[in-house]
């Protein structure tokens, strides 16, 4: 087609404007920058509520607030950074904006139904929070029967958010799918494509095959309230067990739905900043696919204590570990990726090193909770928090990070202060560390997770996560002065800043509204550095 | 958004695909993803219905019996007859007799309505003996033996009612299909979306198609 203007003026960015010319967007790219902004200030939110928690944690006993409102502001903080975080997060931002640009797409393959799937999620996240003002649920993020049930709180409202958001999360994966299989450009085999590309793939099949479960489960739980219909509830006859069984037979594929494309990006950034072809191609493009497959017959492993048979917990237990080897494989390719590269340290590719030592971490702490003689202790532990901390925050959120920093310079055409970049890493990874590792000597102790209080053996080691805290939320400032200030006031990018070899460097920074002046036509791996 | 593009046959597709052929086999494979998604969604009313079936056969028994076979059964035909008048809808889309697809998609739509007609009369009937979902059915009211009967019948309002409101989405787009068919959009190049509305209408058909005999014949 190549209709677009050759002016090397006019981009995505510049060839509308007005507020109508963004709300009524169909350019995918434009949609990322949509869902970037609303995920931002979710975000901020969440983190907001993180920073109370700790806060009320430094010393036991009511320090901020009661009970009743630790237990809201945890709610809060484990529903915000699931549903309208970390979910969506790499998607809905880097995914839209980056999809169809590696495989040589002009557009996602349904433009309206991305731009609907956006005002889903939007209208899904001010009903959730519209909770805020009403009553304020304290039910944790899990909905767990038959508390969720009992509760006099608004947990209707705010289980048909998480299911309309649920419905938003279908339709990106749904998109993403068919425009993987249908608008590669001519050339771009299978095996040509970006590992990102890879990895979006893979989530976008958990999203579509386990999110309808999680909303018929959300649903039978509001028919709980409403009718009693008893399904769920020992008195009726019904098993609350079940809700558990369904609810993590989507939460647990959701798991991988957050990590399968952090590590998509970590794939890009090696190989970028190592200027290495990328070791184990189809090692890596497989064992997501691989995960995807396993996250669906491992959902028993949060509930060894919760009652189901001995026998489901060891082959639950099993499974689990199986879910190892895939990320083994990845971890090892990233490293042989490393080996004999020239690497450099972009940061960027500080957040990826710092993605592969947190995850290592994350990832062997999880094969821990797998063994089922283990668990038992460790379950509902602060062990548990720092374990799914360290692969959500130190995995997902680093590589969000590096992502945000590797392709700023092609979202927006500038460039952001590489050294406060930099400092942000040193920040967030320190803090990080210094908030999440005392956690697991916590769990290990027996301090029990979601509780307001603790005995004052616990002290010391709270104050020093709490501590951590404030860092790495100095780090996030930071880095969003860093964002604010590369987008007002950073100097002019070139198309391939970091001379990387996949097919949206190869465009003008920022791209033009169909993405390439002229349709690609590609003749090589996306990553021929030789 | 559209843009003209000669080469691929002389008719509209949207600018990021090659041609219209590209973009039919897309919105398809669309199509098709977003019914497993249904049935996944259907799926988890299944499991659980399964599941209580196993531990609690004589209450199903029990609320199974109050259920007018004959008025299931009635309404399978319907649906199965519908399916064929969507199929029929389709075909003579396909082959421009756009008379002919106009009255079977009108065809589906009073069959749709009987469907409906059907249910609102079985509903009234349980309404009216006190046959009610979950914690309004009162034990004693009903005379039941079974302690818990409101599960089978708040299992069956939500299986019903869900399917029942998937039947009302149905005819709202089949309807828009039979005011686009009668104002001229489809024919032999274009019907892609009377194709995607009866893959959702025939999926809907289906999942009734385990209802019935999981809500009515079971027992």
């Amino acid at each position: 087609m190549g209709t677009a203007t050759t002016n090397p003026n006019v981009n995505y960015l510049t060839e509308f404007s007005g507020v109508k010319s963004w709300l009524l967007s169909l350019d995918h790219k434009r949609i990322g920058l949509m869902y970037m902004i609303a995920i931002l200030f979710f975000f901020l939110i969440g983190g907001l509520m993180a920073m109370l928690i700790r806060l009320e944690l430094f010393s036991p006993g009511p320090t901020l607030f009661s009970a009743d409102t630790y237990n809201q502001v945890l709610t809060y903080h484990g529903a915000i950074m699931v549903f309208m975080v970390i979910v969506p997060g790499i998607p809905a931002i880097l995914g839209n904006f980056f999809l169809p640009l590696q495989i040589g797409a002009a557009d996602v393959a349904f433009p309206k139904l991305n731009l609907a799937s956006w005002y889903v999620f939007m209208f899904g996240a001010i009903l959730a929070f519209s909770t805020l003002f009403t009553t304020k649920i304290d039910t944790g993020w899990t909905f767990y029967t038959p508390y969720s049930i009992k509760t006099g709180t608004a947990v209707i409202t705010m289980v048909l958010a998480a299911f309309i958001m649920g419905m938003s999360s279908i339709l990106t994966g749904l998109n993403f799918i068919v425009t993987v299989h249908k608008l590669r450009a001519p050339g771009m085999t299978i095996y040509r494509m970006p590992l990102f590309v890879w990895s979006l793939y893979s989530t976008a099949i958990i999203q579509v095959l386990a999110t309808p479960v999680l909303g018929i489960t959300l649903l039978l739980l509001v028919a709980e309230r409403v009718l009693g219909i008893g399904i769920f509830d020992p008195k009726l006859g019904g098993d609350p067990v079940l809700f558990q069984h369904f609810f993590w037979f989507y939460s647990h594929p959701a798991v991988y739905i957050m990590i399968l494309p952090a590590m998509g990006i970590i794939s890009e950034l090696i190989s970028a900043f190592s200027r290495k072809t990328i070791f184990g191609y189809r090692a890596i493009a497989y064992s997501s696919l691989g995960i995807a497959a396993v996250s669906f017959i491992v959902w028993g492993h949060h509930m060894f204590v919760s009652g189901q048979s001995e026998i489901a917990g060891v082959i639950f237990s099993f499974i689990t570990m199986l879910v190892g080897v895939p990320t083994a494989i990845k971890m090892f390719n990233w490293l042989a990726t490393l080996y004999k590269g020239s690497v450099s340290f972009e940061s960027p590719m500080l957040y990826a090193l710092g993605f592969l030592f947190l995850f290592a971490i994350g990832g062997v702490t999880g094969i821990m909770l797998a063994t089922l003689g283990v668990d038992v202790h460790f379950h509902d532990t602060y062990f548990v928090v720092a374990h799914f901390h360290y692969v959500m925050v130190g995995g997902t959120l680093m590589a969000i990070m590096g992502g945000f920093y590797y392709w700023f310079p092609k979202m927006f055409g500038k460039m952001y202060d590489e050294s406060l970049a930099r400092i942000t890493f040193v920040l967030i990874f320190i803090g990080f560390n210094v908030t999440f590792f005392p956690q697991f000597i916590l769990g290990a102790m027996g301090m029990p997770r979601r509780y307001f209080d603790y005995i004052p053996a616990y002290e010391s080691l709270n104050k020093i996560s709490t501590v951590g805290s404030w860092m790495i939320s100095a780090g996030f400032f930071l880095a969003l002065y860093v964002i604010i200030r590369g987008i007002t006031s950073g100097e002019k990018a070139p198309a391939n800043p970091w001379g990387a070899k996949t097919l949206e460097w190869q465009t003008p920074s920022p791209p033009p509204h169909f993405n390439f002046d002229k349709k690609p036509v590609v003749t090589g791996g996306p990553y021929d550095y030789t | 958004m559209t843009t003209h593009n000669p080469a691929a046959g002389g008719h509209q597709h949207s600018h990021h695909f090659d041609s219209a052929e590209h973009e039919y086999e897309s919105d398809k494979l669309g199509i098709w993803l977003f019914m497993v998604t249904e049935i996944l969604m259907f799926g988890g009313l299944f499991v659980a219905y399964i599941i209580f079936h196993q531990i609690y056969p004589e209450m199903f028994a029990e609320g199974a019996k109050q259920l007018s076979w004959k008025m299931g059964f009635f309404n399978t035909l319907v649906l199965i007859g519908s399916s064929l008048t969507m199929a029929l809808g389709i075909y003579y889309n396909q082959i421009n007799q756009s008379n002919k697809a106009f009255w079977n998609l009108i065809a589906t739509l009073a069959l749709g309505f009987v469907f409906l007609t059907v249910k609102y009369f079985e509903y009234a009937s349980k309404f009216d003996t006190g046959f009610l979902p979950g914690k309004l059915l009162n034990v004693e009211t009903v005379q039941a033996t079974s302690q818990n009967l409101g599960m089978y019948f708040g299992l069956y309002f939500c299986m019903t009612g869900l399917h029942g409101l998937h039947v009302v989405i149905g005819m709202v787009l089949i309807g828009w299909l039979a005011y686009r068919t009668r104002r001229g959009d489809f024919n032999s190049e274009y019907y892609t979306p009377v194709e995607g509305v009866g893959i959702f209408w025939h999926i809907v058909d289906l999942i009734w198609i385990f209802l019935f005999p999981l809500l009515y014949l079971v027992g």
